[in-house]
C-alpha cells in the first residue's frame, strides 16, 4: 500500500551519503545516492522509495499532504502507524503522493 | 494491520466535492465528443484506485478503460520466478527480494515456498539492506533479485555503485528491471493483428507519476508526437485521475495528442538526472524480456553491462538455470485483457479456478492486477 508520505530531513551523514528523516514521527535513515550533492539540507522534505531519497518535494505541497495524513494517522495506535509508515516507501510500484 | 481497512485510511483524504466537480466537467465534455473512447491506465496503481473508488460508475458511458500491464510483481514470468527459485535453493545462497515477489508463483512453487523449505529467502525494504546482510554472512553468496520499473532501477545500480566502491565480493545481482515506455508501444503496435476487433483499442494513456519522477515525462513523447494518442502522467489519488481524464477529454474534444502532466508537483519533463546517469552507467536493454501474459516484448528488459558480468548472479549461475520456456495457464486470457480485448469477467476461470488465493495468470497475481481488483472491487461494476 503507497500512501506515500513525505518525509522532512533533520540530519546528514556526508560521509555514509545518508539522511535521516521523519515521516509522521518515525525516523528512518534514507539513501542520498540518487540526489545531486549538496541538493538535500535538513529541514527539506522528501519523497522517499525502497529506502532512498528519489526527489525534493515543494514545502507548501508537503505541508499540505501532511495535514491530511496527520488526520488520517490519528485513528491509528503507534505500532500501526509504524508499520504504515514503514510499508508506505516499499511499493516497488508507485511513490508519489 | 489489525482491522484497519485501506478504505477507513482513504475516506478522509479525498475531496468528494472535487471529484464530483470533475465528474460534471467531464460529463460536458464526453456529450461534445460523439464517439467512445478507451483510456488505458498502464499502472496497476491507477487500476486500483479506479476500481476503488468505482471511478468507472461516475464517468459517462463513453469513457471505457483498458487496464495496462501495471505491476512489475505481475508482470514476472513463471522463468524467472523458477531462476529464484532455484537460486534461493542453493545451500550457500541467501536470495533478497522486494514488495510481494515473494507470493508470486513459479513452475516449482513461490519463494515463499522455497522458504518452508528450507531455504533462505529475505525480504528487504531497501536494496541496500543487503550490505548489512552481506557483511554478517561472508560466508555466503546474496542474491539480490531486483524487479521493478524505472521507479526502482536507480536503486539497484546505488547498490551496485556501493558494492564496487567497497570491494564487496558477495553480493550479485539477478536484473529483472523492465521498463515502461516500450510495453506501451508494444500494446499499440500489437493493433494490426487484430484490427477488426476493436476500432481505435488506446486512444490515449495516464502515464504513471512514479515513473516520470525518475524518467521525466519525456519518455512518453513518441506517443503523442508519432502515434497521436495523448498522454497524461498522472497522480494516484482518485483527484489526480479525475483530473487527468478531464485534461484528455479536452484534448480529444480539441482534436489535441499531447503529452501533459497532472501531477506539476514531482514531475518535471527531464527527471532525476542523476539516478539516470547511474541507469545509464550500470545496465544496457536487453533484446527481448518475456512480460507474464503479454509475451516478448521488444527492448523492454535490462541487464548489468558486460563490464559488471562478475556481479551477475546470471552469469555466475549460468550453469543451475532453466532456461526452457514455460508457456502461461491455457485457459488465462490475461494478454487479451492487457491488450484490451477482454474484461476479466470474461474469463471462463475468473473467480473460480482462479482467485487471489490461487491465481493463474498475472492479472490475478498481484492485489493489483486487473484481474484482482475486479475480484476484489466487483462490487462496485
Ligand atoms: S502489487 Fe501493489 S504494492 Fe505490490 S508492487 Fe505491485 S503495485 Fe506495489
Ligand atoms: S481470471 Fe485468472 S486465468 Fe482468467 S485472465 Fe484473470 S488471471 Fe488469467
Amino acid at each position: 500500500m503507497c500512501l506515500s508520505i513525505p518525509s522532512k530531513v533533520v540530519k546528514i551523514d556526508p560521509e555514509l551519503n545518508i539522511a535521516t528523516v521523519d515521516t509522521m514521527g518515525v525516523q528512518r535513515t534514507a539513501g542520498l545516492d540518487l540526489m545531486e550533492e549538496g541538493s538535500v539540507k535538513i529541514g527539506d522534505y522528501v519523497l522517499l522509495h525502497i529506502g532512498f531519497i528519489m526527489n525534493k518535494i515543494d514545502e507548501e505541497d508537503a505541508l499540505e499532504s501532511l495535514r491530511v495524513y496527520q488526520e488520517i494517522l490519528e485513528k491509528l495506535d503507534e505500532e500501526e502507524r509504524r508499520v504504515l509508515v514503514l510499508e508506505d516507501d516499499n511499493c516497488v510500484n508507485r511513490e508519489a503522493p | 494491520m489489525s482491522s484497519l481497512e485501506l478504505k477507513d485510511l482513504y475516506d478522509g483524504f479525498r475531496d468528494p466535492d472535487v471529484i464530483k466537480g470533475y465528474q460534471k466537467l467531464i460529463a460536458a465534455e464526453a456529450k461534445k465528443l460523439d464517439r467512445n473512447v478507451n483510456i488505458m491506465e498502464v499502472c496497476g496503481g491507477h487500476t486500483h484506485t479506479i476500481m476503488k473508488y468505482g471511478l468507472t460508475q461516475l464517468l459517462p458511458e463513453n469513457i471505457n478503460f483498458i487496464h495496462g500491464p501495471g505491476c512489475p510483481v505481475c508482470i514476472m514470468p513463471k522463468e524467472r520466478v523458477d531462476h529464484a527459485y532455484v537460486l534461493a535453493m542453493q545451500p550457500d545462497v541467501i536470495l533478497l527480494t522486494l514488495g510481494d515477489m515473494i507470493k508470486v508463483p513459479g513452475s516449482h512453487g513461490s519463494l515463499q515456498d522455497a522458504r518452508a523449505k528450507g531455504a533462505d529467502v529475505r525480504y528487504v525494504y531497501s536494496p541496500m539492506d543487503a550490505l548489512k546482510i552481506a557483511e554478517e554472512n561472508s560466508d555466503k553468496k546474496i542474491v539480490f533479485f531486483a524487479i521493478g520499473f524505472e521507479t526502482t532501477t536507480p536503486m539497484t545500480a546505488a547498490l551496485l555503485d556501493v558494492v564496487i566502491k567497497r570491494g564487496i565480493n558477495n553480493i550479485f545481482f539477478h536484473i529483472n528491471h523492465v521498463t515502461v515506455p516500450e510495453v506501451m508501444k508494444e500494446l499499440i503496435d500489437s493493433r494490426d493483428e487484430h484490427v477488426n476487433s476493436y476500432d481505435h483499442r488506446i486512444d490515449a494513456f495516464i502515464g504513471p507519476s512514479h515513473v516520470s519522477v525518475i524518467s521525466g515525462s519525456k519518455i512518453y513523447e513518441l506517443f503523442s508526437i508519432e502515434y497521436h494518442i495523448p498522454v497524461v502522467v498522472a497522480g494516484f489519488e482518485p483527484v489526480d485521475v479525475m483530473e487527468a481524464i478531464y485534461m484528455m477529454m479536452k484534448q480529444f474534444n480539441e482534436g489535441r495528442s499531447d503529452l501533459e502532466i497532472q501531477y506539476k508537483r514531482l514531475v518535471t519533463p527531464e527527471g532525476n538526472l542523476k539516478a539516470q546517469a547511474l541507469i545509464e552507467h550500470y545496465f544496457e536493454k536487453v533484446s527481448l524480456f518475456k512480460w507474464r501474459g503479454m509475451g516478448n516484448v521488444p527492448n523492454s528488459g535490462l541487464k548489468l553491462r558486460d563490464e559488471f558480468a562478475a556481479y551477475d548472479a546470471e552469469v555466475l549461475f549460468e550453469n543451475i538455470l532453466p532456461y526452457d520456456e514455460i508457456d502461461d495457464h491455457k485457459l488465462c486470457i490475461c494478454g487479451d485483457i492487457l491488450r484490451g480485448f477482454a474484461k476479466p469477467q470474461e474469463c471462463s476461470v475468473f473467480g473460480t479456478a482462479c482467485k487471489p488465493s490461487s491465481p493463474l495468470g498475472s492479472c490475478m497475481v498481484s492485489s493489483e492486477g486487473a484481474c484482482a481488483a475486479y475480484y476484489k472491487y466487483g462490487n462496485l461494476i
